[in-house]
């Protein structure tokens, strides 16, 4: 009965609503059913090569032949396991921290963010203690995605945080650098800043000295997105109410001790939504790394497309990817919903 | 005003001493990839039958087995290849900086970048060249047979562009161009009929045939409208390293006008036939010497990798891609495939 009131009232109240109920639902008529039978009923599942695909639906065969290049890239099949290793301890070290008690989850934050990103490279990368090397030329696929997005994340947000505060130092020299530097970065498109990194760089350096073309993506991202984090933060500390400064320096707190003990903690809980926007959007920014080839996850299923046994399989390669995406941004948005929650205090 | 202009020549001079100090400072490519133990090698980031990585992580393709050639030549062992996907704009880059020594990722031999950026062509694997398809039922047979007002589907901001203006400014037959971005979306409106040819180079134009709903229904009409030879690339300025890649190249495809290949090359090595045992690096021979390369250089490459023929076989003819060989078929069987004597 609840059921048909509501209807009643929320679909069928006057008759350009009942109409406009109609057209949306001659719509998912026509629009769901074939996309479902392509996706699901009409699909191949299993098989070992394309022509285990009867034709009519969607060919995912493609896909689980390929899930090892689209995770891994062209990383050695038998090296495989650092990779794995590593992301167990990290998601291990992640889920422990919300059991744990506030005391080793400081051991656990300290480890995350200073032991694990060297432990990190140092099971991708190798030639260490005998741990064969594997040069980052082979990384690809959806590990170097993470690998890119994770790192230009936890570099460019400390800088960010001293850009913003830099901006509204009252020493000239700072301020305007930090201005320089922003206005600089957010006033050129990341795929130039891309080009200059991987094609032009080289050419400057004397011969014989060569950066790691990861590196200097990495380096590249780094900067480009802080400039844009820096201005989200600046939002934060405006937002700030000058009694809180008045009150920190009243308590004869110095610069550095007001900022870190009064001031970015209420900032920075402020910018959340925004800061996690613009991680997502750096995410979602990763396949632009193509152009000065390196072989992210799209970059893979570029790859797969073109290999002359997969030929005509790009929709459904696209269309796993962009569900890998959309689940990775999707949690990232919803991990920072919840973060903004813990953190809200009544006021 | 003048301290601009001081300022400027000041950063000229130092441009200028640090491209100095790159030219003086040389070391051969050859003896740093016999130290190091593999060839560095740029590929594309998939290019079907060109260079393309399968499944298992393994790079196949006709361009990889001029990387696989070298290697073996210069290492024993076609396996000993390090490869660097790289994108069309920083394929160069990556040569001159020294990320790569070999760059086989169908590159076309021009004037201007044999001649200005630095580069040295070796030689050539695959003559390409743009070519129209066609519905069959459309009757035209010929790229004579088009008339004023045809849509043309292409790829936007490449040479096939250019070409393709060029070529009806001088047919003298007005078009309508009909440019996409991918190569995929040009297929997708070409097959659901939004133009009447796609234009882009013959072998990709039998790559994407395999793509379309009814691949019978398409013809690729016999007239070339570009020369597109494709061939590996160099550093200039390291001679010994590009002889060492030419004449890798070179004795892949005379293996195949004497008939050696992967799997008669060890009975072949007591032929008598003195080009065959040039070929094969017979006892007595000198071109692997020559070369500062082992004796064995050129018997590593036809046993491993196989001769041209083999690798045209499996990466282009049984993939379907282009099962014809067209000009690429031997001088002397009516192809432009012509090689210098492996002597």
């Amino acid at each position: 009965m609840n059921l048909v009131n509501w209807t009643r009232k929320n679909l069928f109240s006057n008759w350009h609503d009942t109409l406009l109920t109609f057209i949306i639902l001659f719509l998912f008529y026509i629009s769901i059913p074939p996309l479902l039978s392509w996706m699901f009923f009409d699909a191949t599942f299993f098989g070992t090569s394309k022509k285990d695909c009867s034709g009519t639906g969607a060919c995912w065969v493609f896909i689980q032949v390929w899930l090892k290049r689209f995770t891994y890239g062209m990383y050695p099949n038998d090296q495989i396991w650092r990779i794995d290793l590593a992301f167990i301890i990290f998601f291990f070290v992640i889920g422990a921290y919300f059991f744990v008690n506030t005391k080793i989850k400081k051991i656990l934050f300290i480890f995350l963010t200073i032991i694990f990103p060297f432990l990190a490279i140092f099971l991708f990368h190798g030639g260490l203690f005998g741990l064969e090397e594997v040069e980052t030329r082979v990384w690809g696929g959806l590990f170097l995605t993470l690998f890119i997005s994770v790192f230009s994340i936890i570099f460019c947000f400390p800088i960010g945080v001293l850009l913003a505060m830099g901006r509204r130092s009252k020493l000239p020299v700072i301020r305007y650098f930090s201005i320089g530097f922003i206005e600089l970065w957010r006033g050129v498109p990341l795929i130039t800043v891309l080009f200059m990194a991987a094609v032009m760089f080289p050419v400057f350096l004397p011969s014989g000295t060569n950066l790691d073309k990861l590196v200097r993506v990495i380096i590249a991202i780094t900067l480009f997105e802080s400039a844009y984090i820096a201005e989200v933060i600046r939002g934060g500390l405006q937002a700030i109410p000058k009694g809180q400064y008045d009150a920190a320096n009243s308590l004869g707190m110095g610069y550095w001790k007001s900022h870190i003990l009064i001031i970015l903690p209420q900032a920075l809980k402020i910018v959340i939504p925004g800061v996690a926007n613009t991680f997502i959007a750096l995410f979602k920014d990763t396949p632009l790394i193509l152009v000065v080839g390196l072989m992210e996850l799209l970059g893979m299923v570029n790859m797969a497309k073109t290999n002359p046994a997969w030929l005509g399989l790009a929709t459904e390669g696209y269309v796993f990817a962009a569900i890998v995406y959309f689940i990775f941004c999707f949690a990232m948005s919803r991990y920072s919903l919840r973060l903004e929650k813990q953190l809200k205090t009544s006021n | 005003m003048k301290i601009i202009k001081l300022m400027i020549s000041m950063f000229a001079v130092f441009l200028i001493t640090a491209c100095g100090n790159q030219t003086t400072k040389k070391t051969s490519t050859l003896d740093t990839t016999k130290k190091q133990g593999f060839v560095k090698c740029g590929v594309s980031q998939g290019l079907p039958g060109f260079s393309n990585a399968d499944a298992g992580g393994n790079w196949t393709g006709i361009d990889v087995d001029v990387c696989r050639a070298v290697a073996a030549a210069v290492l024993g062992d076609a396996t000993k290849v390090k490869y660097t996907p790289l994108s069309a704009k920083e394929r160069f880059t990556a040569l001159q900086a020294g990320d790569i020594d070999v760059l086989s990722r169908n590159t076309t031999w021009t004037l201007e970048r044999d001649a200005a950026i630095g580069l040295e062509f070796v030689g050539v694997n695959f003559y390409d060249g743009q070519g129209f398809m066609v519905r069959s039922s459309s009757g035209i047979k010929s790229v004579k047979d088009f008339k004023n007002g045809t849509k043309v589907c292409t790829n936007t901001g490449t040479t096939t562009e250019l070409n393709m203006a060029d070529f009806f400014k001088a047919a003298g037959v007005t078009y309508e161009p009909v440019v996409f971005e991918k190569a995929d979306e040009v297929v997708q409106a070409y097959d659901a009929g939004r133009c009447d040819t796609y234009t882009t180079d013959k072998s990709g134009l039998a790559a994407q045939r395999t793509k379309m709903s009814k691949p019978d229904d398409h013809i690729v009409l016999p007239e070339t409208i570009s020369k597109e030879p494709l061939g590996p690339v160099v550093r200039e300025g390291d001679g010994d390293w590009a002889d060492v890649v030419r004449w890798s190249l070179n004795v892949w495809i005379e293996a195949e006008e004497y008939g050696v290949n992967s799997s008669n090359i060890d009975s072949m090595m007591d032929s008598k036939n003195p080009a065959i045992q040039r070929i094969v690096g017979a006892e007595g021979t000198k071109n692997g010497a020559a070369l500062n390369l082992d004796q064995k250089w050129s018997y590593n490459i036809i046993k491993q990798v196989g001769n041209y023929a083999e690798s045209y076989k499996r990466n282009l003819a049984d993939t379907g891609i282009m099962p014809d060989r067209g000009p690429n078929a031997l001088w002397t069987k009516g192809g432009i495939l012509y090689v210098p004597p492996v002597r």
